[in-house]
């Protein structure tokens, strides 16, 4: 195998994983865009999405797909009751409240799910939903079947919130609260709706990320959401925070770093790298790399 | 058409409308003028429901529209140019416009308002694919009346217009105030330029420190000592 097969197929891992953090990533930045908060239990609501998934491919023997769709509409539903029930009273308030709220939330989230009985504390084997097989793209680098199903249904849901944002009422909606709340409002939308349409789009695209990361690790467990979560939020940072093209870029940053290391034989270094990336971009640009350098004419 | 009663507004401990009562009739231009702080900007946002009242009745074509949501101030025809512009910096102009009609659900009635918007402002064309942040300060000014204008208010309510402006550029505002106006849409316009407000409007309200101290016909205000030395730079 040469050094150039090596580097596609790390690539080619990096960016299968890279488009699960983009997935989750993409939540913190809609909600960081429109309320100027991080959703530290974002993470917890891509777990809930793995085990929705979990239990409607086991309990109702229903197919991939629909579970797919029943847990992001789940977790949607969640994305929505969670800032109307939690967030939404602190909106005036000083902004480490609601930062401190969704450090408990995060926390009651991992908790509730080791206290309810059918699900506890030990790991779930996650049910194969796809035969693994392995195709030669080119000569010694492989695509697998699982692969390709993440990456197929991450860009599937990547083209869909493009369009969703750009071209959609809602989304116009959305850009223009994130961008100017009482202007937004003097245009006549609905800046609370417009918040809970935010909410449920991204904890549905969390969702979707927790399964697809369960596909590929074959396991579930109440505290699988933490890594991925804070990862997606590092790759959303690094992207530029508010950014949605940011939040893709940086997942796949991440995910390709990661396994570059990894493939380097420093696997056990792979998060702190992650994390040194991190401060090393933030020093060079401090907006991240689709950042806004906010310069507006007054 | 438009009718403010005894209004009260708070900003946490800080007493900043005092029992305001003032009236825009349909068809006029009425202008409100006063020093920095006075109170201006504050009773346009209440009007539009961005703030609350605390006391007194705002009233819409005889409805009470007091501490209603901002979206149903909207629906009801009143149509609000911000102070400082406020237009979606990230956003084309077109897009900016577009969001001006967000209620409207007509796609031939949005053309036509967008059509209208073009022929007040030819500039606006343009540049409909620029990015509102790229735009001059006089352009943005533009793209903040035209965006307000796509909803089809029957009141306009603008809040320092010529702020920031070239004097040419404040004249060709206020020309286009005017052209608004014929088009049948009522105009309440704040203003620190007095004279050109004044010029302008039909009626005038003097507002000082929270309190309407002065009103009366926009000619009558013109000629008025205390309206020369306080507003129009000396007698
Ligand atoms: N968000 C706020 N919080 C606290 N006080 C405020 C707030 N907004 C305005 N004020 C105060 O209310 C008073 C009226 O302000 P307002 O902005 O309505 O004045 P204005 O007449 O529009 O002034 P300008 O000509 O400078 O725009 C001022 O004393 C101001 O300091
Ligand atoms: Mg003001």
């Amino acid at each position: 195998m040469t050094l150039g097969q090596q580097i596609l197929q790390q690539l080619i891992n990096g960016i299968s994983l890279g488009s699960v953090y983009a997935l989750i990533a993409l939540g913190y930045t809609m909600v960081y865009g429109i309320i100027r908060l991080i959703n530290f239990a974002h993470g917890e609501v891509f777990m809930i999405g793995a085990f929705v998934g979990y239990f409607i491919i086991t309990l109702f023997k229903l197919p991939f797909i629909l579970a797919l769709i029943f847990a992001m509409i789940f977790c949607a539903l969640l994305g929505i009751f969670m800032e109307r029930l939690a967030y939404k009273p602190l909106r005036d308030a000083p902004r480490i409240a609601a930062l401190m709220t969704a450090v408990g939330l995060s926390i009651f989230f991992q908790n509730l799910m080791v206290y309810l009985k059918w699900i506890g504390a030990s790991p779930k084997a996650f049910p194969r939903v796809i035969e693994i097989t392995r195709f030669e793209v080119i000569e010694n680098v492989y695509l697998t079947s699982d692969k390709i199903l993440t990456l197929g249904v991450a860009l599937v849901l990547m083209l869909a919130l493009q369009y969703v944002v750009h071209k959609t009422k809602m989304g116009k909606a959305m850009r223009a609260v994130s961008q100017d709340k009482d202007a937004a409002q003097l245009m006549g939308i609905n800046v609370d709706s417009t918040i809970s349409f935010t909410f449920a789009l991204g904890s549905a695209l969390a969702a979707a990320g927790g399964i697809l990361y369960a596909v590929s690790y074959g396991k579930i467990i109440y505290n699988m959401g933490t890594m991925p979560g804070l990862k997606a939020f590092v790759s959303a940072v690094l992207g530029g925070i508010g950014s949605i093209p940011g939040a893709v870029a940086g997942g796949m940053l991440l995910g390709i770093t990661e396994n570059a290391v990894s493939a380097a034989g420093m696997s056990m270094l792979r998060d702190a790298v992650a994390f040194a990336i991190l401060i090393l971009i933030l020093l060079i640009k401090p907006t991240g790399i689709f950042g806004k350098n906010t310069r507006e004419k007054v | 058409m438009l009718k403010i009663d005894n209004l009260h507004v708070y900003y946490g401990a800080i007493h900043a409308i005092k029992g305001v009562t003032l009236e825009v009739q349909e068809g006029s231009i009425v202008t409100l003028i006063g020093a920095n702080g006075a109170g201006k900007t504050t009773i346009l946002r209440t009007v539009s429901g961005l703030e609350r009242s605390k006391m007194g009745k705002i009233e819409f074509m005889g409805k009470d529209i007091s501490n209603l949501p901002a979206p149903d101030i909207v629906k009801l025809g009143i149509s609000h140019v911000p102070e400082g512009r406020r237009v979606f910096l990230g956003m084309s102009v077109l897009e900016n416009l577009e969001l001006g009609a967000f209620l409207s659900r007509d796609k031939k009635s949005i053309k036509e308002s967008l059509e209208n918007v073009f022929s007040h402002f030819p500039r606006l064309y343009e540049r409909r694919q620029q990015i509102a942040g790229t735009l001059s300060g006089g352009e943005q000014q533009m793209l903040a009346m035209g965006r307000a204008l796509m909803s089809k208010p029957k009141l306009m309510i603008l809040d320092e217009p010529s702020m920031g402006l070239a004097p040419i550029l404040v004249r060709q505002i206020f020309a286009i105030i005017e052209e608004i106006h014929k088009q049948g849409t009522t105009i309440l316009l704040i203003e620190q330029n007095a004279n050109m407000a004044l010029s302008l409007a039909d009626y005038g309200y003097v507002l000082e420190t929270g309190k309407i101290v002065m009103h009366g016909r926009a000619s009558e205000l013109l000629q008025s000592e205390d309206v020369k030395r306080a507003y129009l730079g000396g007698a």
